[in-house]
């Protein structure tokens, strides 16, 4: 999604993304009340449908307690104290093209690597670019909207095309479903809509990236994707926040949709501020993300390389209904100093047939605990299922954790499940060689783990893997002595 | 006359807690090959982890310079730049990294380290290849992730090729001989040869004459209870290979032999 002279340049010593932009911000004030979720629809300007839709997830939301299941330590979130509305300034009256975005918003993404504009955009690869709380610019829509495919931010789906978002929004992770998932529903402001129609493949990469820049805000997107039959999309996100001393919430919510013959590949470079070495600061990524593969032979592919956050609670998850159906979830996640890390994935089967793979790998350094955590279902209907995991884990240092949960639910006796579970310790004799060599300690840390990630990296489009390549390093600077 | 590339006098180091090199010399000019014998747990791969910086070994006392510089102050990748490379006596795995991803990092580090240009993929891509050909190696062990799944042969031949592709002045080779066959050690041994030249010198830790009859050595030297217990040409690796290190049992009996200088046994 970069050059690579930018991806180097992103490559220096720290969280190299931690600026804050000067930008002239619209802030809904702190707190959480009817009144906010109005309001929040209101900037939107949604219909009544949208409206009443947050609200009964606001009321359900009020009756719901935060979940402390996940094996991850924080202190109380003050949710009165958050600000749930920001964004930056429109000149006009929003940002219809690129010449109205502000400049300075521009600026920051051009420093983030991410050129919006046209003349110098990013071959290949079509951008939706969100700060804080809404889209703010959308590249290659006009050559998209020719061969049918619809790809804008969410706001801006709502408000053209309400009848697709009407028909599938929360119809895979229902207003209810959690806490943080019902936060989002009454909250949500801003995201990316992506609908591919039926025999569309999508000719490119689309991309959304995410940048919280105010301070105090929590940001709370939302994406829908959805394939008709026949077609598929490949779709990535990338994320940065600026070092902050407080955390900050961030709370997603991600629904894919794959009817019969289609295909969603869906990947994600985390890279939210993880807080700094004692643990000060950094992003709460409590986000929700599943896939339903409601058509036969449908495919939808969860890879995502974590890197960032203090804390990340996330389990992406595939919904296997239709028959033959292939749900697939490829994962990277690195903790270093005090950032803590529980996720892994849900495979439920439900149709005949279906298969999934689970391949996890999870690092730790410094005081980093993670955690895998995954459920495979088999249902009583779904006659030949398969599934096959692996969780891997990658230990640096003494002082770090990992954990592994692998949950199981068999239902049906043709169902097969394996799984494959390993735990390793960068070793002094490896080092050695690797030094010996000609290595520095940092550069052959980087090489044992890029090796223990190949199968993970593989999956990831081409820019995004040499990025992911290159943030692994950054996440791991200092953890070696 | 030149000084030596590798001078090491009176070296003493130990291994974990346990002392292991107790006085050890040894000079070695530009252009040698000396081999170095002597029984299991004697100390050969201590000596050879002391030179290349190994955590867990700690030098006690003595010197080793290379080049005219004192090796023991310099970090291990700081040795391996300045042209020291160490073929394992246990070769290690590193699960999804190629061999040739892995090189092309090595060989970068090194010539960042001598101010010279990196070299990019399609380079290194040619420069292996002759490499591989120099050392009669198939390019099939390249792409392999490094010595993961290897045989305990291929392993040996790997390093072998990691020394070709990497150019070092200094080599030492910890029993790249053992566990190979014969058709191998022929393959390893003409390797070795291929590589020697006036301005680079290898000490060769072996248990068999065998390579020795391939690779003829310069000097030869018997390691027991941590130092340099005899010395010879290469005469002294047939004399051991008939009569095993029975001397060194404290009879005497081993003797200096014909051309034999250097340390007398001390047993
Ligand atoms: N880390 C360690 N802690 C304690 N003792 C050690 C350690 N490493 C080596 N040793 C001991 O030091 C002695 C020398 O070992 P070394 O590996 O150098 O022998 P070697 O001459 O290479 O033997 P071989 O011919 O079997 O390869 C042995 O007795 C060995 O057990
Ligand atoms: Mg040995």
């Amino acid at each position: 999604m970069a050059s690579p002279e930018t991806i180097h340049a992103l490559a220096t010593k720290e969280y190299p993304y931690g600026f804050s932009s000067d930008i002239a911000e619209e802030t809904a004030p702190r707190g959480l009340s009817e009144e906010i979720v109005r309001l929040i629809s209101r900037k939107k300007g949604e219909p009544d449908w949208m409206t009443e839709w947050r609200l009964k997830a606001y009321r359900h939301w009020l009756t719901m307690e935060e979940p402390r299941w996940a094996n991850v330590r924080y202190g109380p979130i003050n949710y009165q104290d958050i600000i749930y509305y920001a964004a930056p300034k429109p000149k006009g009256s929003g940002p219809k093209s690129l010449d109205e975005v502000d400049p300075e918003v521009l600026k920051m993404f051009d420093k983030l690597g991410i050129p919006l504009h046209e003349r110098e955009k990013l071959a290949g690869v079509a951008v939706d670019a969100v700060v804080d709380s809404v889209s703010v610019a959308t590249t290659f829509k006009k050559k998209l909207s020719e061969m049918g495919i619809v790809f804008c931010s969410f706001s801006e789906a709502v408000r053209e095309h309400g009848d697709l978002v009407r028909r599938y929004l929360g119809t895979v992770v229902p207003a209810n479903d959690n806490f943080f998932a019902a936060l989002n529903s009454a909250v949500f402001s801003d995201g990316s809509f992506c609908y591919v129609p039926k025999g569309v493949r999508c000719p490119m990469e689309l991309s959304t990236y995410f940048r919280i820049n105010a301070a105090d805000t929590g940001q709370f997107e939302r994406t829908l994707i959805i394939t008709e039959e026949g077609a598929s999309v490949s779709y990535l996100e990338g994320c940065t926040a600026p070092k902050r001393d407080k955390n900050q919430l961030h709370a997603a919510v991600v629904e894919l949709i794959a009817l019969d013959d289609a295909q969603i590949k869906y990947s994600t470079v985390q890279n939210w501020y993880p807080g700094d070495k004692e643990g000060r600061g950094g992003i709460y990524n409590f986000v929700t993300k599943r896939g339903a593969c409601r058509g036969r032979n449908s495919r939808i592919s969860w890879t995502q390389v974590e890197t960032g956050s203090a804390i990340t609670w996330k389990y992406p998850s595939c919904i296997l209904q239709g028959e033959n159906s292939v749900g697939e979830f490829y994962s990277v996640a690195v903790v270093n100093n005090r950032q803590q890390a529980d996720t892994g994935t849900k495979m439920i089967h439900i149709g005949k047939n279906t298969k999934s793979t689970i391949i996890s790998k999870g690092i730790s350094a410094g005081r980093g605990q993670n955690t895998y955590r995954g459920l495979v279902r088999i249902q009583r209907g779904a006659e030949g299922a398969r599934n096959y995991s692996q969780c891997d884990s990658l230990l640096i240092g003494e002082t770090c954790g990992a954990h592994t949960f692998p949950y199981l639910d068999v239902q049906n006796p043709s169902g097969q499940v394996e799984h494959e579970a390993s735990t390793s310790k960068i070793g002094e004799d490896q080092l050695f060689y690797l030094r010996q060599r000609g290595l520095s300690p940092e550069d052959a840390v980087n090489l044992i783990v890029n090796g223990f990630c190949k199968r993970v990296f593989k999956e990831l489009p081409m820019e995004f893997a040499v990025e992911a390549q290159k943030l692994l390093a950054v996440s791991l600077e200092g953890s070696v002595g | 006359m030149v000084a030596p590339l590798l001078e090491i006098r009176d070296l003493q180091a130990s291994a974990g807690e346990r002392p292991v090199l107790r006085g050890l010399t040894l000079s070695v000019r530009a252009g040698e090959v000396h081999a170095i014998m002597g029984p299991n747990g004697s100390g050969k791969s201590t000596l050879a982890h002391v030179l290349a910086g190994r955590e867990g070994t700690k030098v006690t006392g003595g010197t080793a310079l290379y080049q005219g510089r004192d090796l023991l102050a310099l970090a291990p990748e700081d040795r391996a730049r300045e042209g020291v490379f160490l073929a394992f006596q246990y070769p290690v795995e590193i699960p999804g990294v190629s061999n040739v991803y892995f090189l092309k990092a090595a060989l970068n580090a090194i010539r960042r380290h001598r101010g010279e240009p990196e070299m990019d993929a399609a380079d290194f891509l040619v420069h292996v290849r002759e490499r591989a050909r120099l050392v009669q190696m198939s390019e099939a062990l390249l792409q392999r992730p490094v010595n993961e799944g290897f045989s305990g042969g291929e392993k040996k031949r790997n390093e072998i090729l990691q020394m070709a592709v990497l150019d070092p002045r200094l080599s030492i080779l910890d029993e790249t001989d053992s566990g190979l066959d014969i058709d191998a050690l022929k393959v390893v041994a003409d390797g070795i040869n291929a590589l020697r030249r006036p301005d680079r010198a290898m000490v060769l830790i072996t248990h068999y004459q065998r390579l020795l009859s391939y690779v003829v050595p310069d000097r030869v030297h018997v390691l027991a209870d941590g130092q340099l217990v005899r010395s010879g040409g290469k005469e002294l690796a047939l004399e051991l290979e008939e009569r095993g290190y029975g001397f060194l049992a404290g009879n005497g009996s081993g003797g200096a032999g014909p051309g034999v200088t250097g340390p007398e046994v001390t047993g």
